[in-house]
Parts: structure tokens; sequence; C-alpha cells
């Protein structure tokens, strides 16, 4: 830790909150993983390190990297921007994929789908094809 | 003064890490179904990458960036393909 020595008060201070809160926040995504009760419980958890967690522990290294190098070090907003973009991706993927399967098997724990409306329904064969 | 309160909250936001790259492995190890080991997984990555900024705030290089970046990267494709895999029965068809 000698190359923080030259770093001002504030700096530190500020870096070690936006450190802590984005581990405490990753550690209670984490614990909501492990003890929520359903997987459509369960996936909502994780979302909360991988946003506000990573992002917290992102901005910490930006200022301290920033004030460390007396020239403005973004980029940190790559992993940002990309976390954003890619998380709701990957968990809506996974949220159909677990539907798909629950569904398939038969599991009264889900919704079934809904019927298909009247206008999407086989038209009346004498209209359209000749006899 | 400055020096002890970064190596301390450092120290501590590792541990939380390490407990919450413990939880998710816990998850990967017993989860009930195939989409729990897989959700399990895509947190792993996370924390993973997450725990790697936190060594390069520790060792002030920036070479840790890069490999968060890559995990970030490979999370995203692993856990979309394994997806994929368990709605379809295979990735590419």
């Amino acid at each position: 830790m000698t190359h923080a020595a030259e770093l001002p008060a504030w700096a530190a201070i500020l870096t070690s909150l936006f450190l802590l809160l984005g581990a405490a926040l990753t550690l209670i995504g984490s614990l909501g993983l492990l003890r929520l009760e359903s997987f459509y419980d369960r996936i909502h958890a994780p979302t909360l390190g991988t946003t506000l967690g990573i992002g917290s522990v992102l901005i910490a290294s930006m200022l301290f990297f920033s004030v460390l190098q007396t020239r403005p070090v973004v980029h940190e907003v790559l992993i940002t921007v990309f976390m954003v973009v890619t998380t709701p991706i990957t968990l809506m993927l996974l949220a159909r994929a677990a539907l798909y399967r629950d569904r398939r098997e038969g599991s009264e724990e889900v919704p079934h789908p809904s019927p298909l409306p009247p206008s999407r329904s086989m038209p009346k064969s004498n209209s359209i094809i000749p006899p | 003064m400055s020096v002890a309160l970064l190596s301390g909250s450092i120290l501590l936001a590792q541990v939380f890490l390490s407990l919450a790259m413990a939880c998710a492995a816990f998850r990967i190890l017993c989860g009930p179904r195939a989409q729990d080991r897989v959700l399990a997984l895509d947190t792993l990555y996370v924390n993973a990458a997450t725990l790697l900024l936190v060594f390069g705030i520790r060792t002030g290089s920036t070479l840790y960036f890069e490999a968060a970046l890559v995990i970030a990267l490979l999370g995203f494709v692993a856990t979309a393909a394994l997806a994929k895999f368990l709605m379809r029965g295979e990735v590419i068809e």
C-alpha cells in the first residue's frame, strides 16, 4: 500500500466508502441467492451485486486512480456500460428458459400460457380453401 | 492515516466479496435444479470481477482491470449459451 501514501484524506475516505458500499451490496445479493425460496425469487437477488455493487467498486477505482495519477481515468466506464447492458439480457434469457422447462414438466407453480386470441386461431376452412 | 483507512476497508471489502463468492459456490454445489446452478455461476463471475477490481486498487496497477473486463465478457457469453442449452438441449443448431 505504499503507492497510496500521497493520496489526500478526502479521496481515501470516499474510496473506502464506495468500496465498502459495493462489497456489502454484493454480499447482500449473494445472501439473497443463498436464502430465498424459489428460483423466480432467487433470480432477482444477484442483480443487486451486478448493478450497484460493481458500480460502486468501479466508482471507487475511478476516483482512486484519477486522484493518484492526477488525470481523469475513465476506462472503468467500459465495464459499467457492459454490465448494465448485458445483465438484463442474460437474466431474462435464463428466466424464460426456466419458465419453459417448468411448463414442459407440467409444474403447478408457474402460470400456464395464455390461450391464443381468437383472431390468431385457425380460420374457417370453407372461406379460404375451395373444396 | 489515509493508508491505514484504505487498507482496512480494502481488507473488509475482500472479506465481504469472498463470502459472497462462497454463497454463490454453495448454490452451485447444491442448487436444486440446473437453472439455479447457471444463475449462481453468473453471480460467481460478477463477484470475481469485483474482487479483481479491489485487487487492482490494492496493488495500484491497472493490469487487473483488463482481467475484470475479460471475466465480464466471458460471463455474459457463458450465461447466454447455458440459457440456450437449458431451453433447447443444444447450443448451436
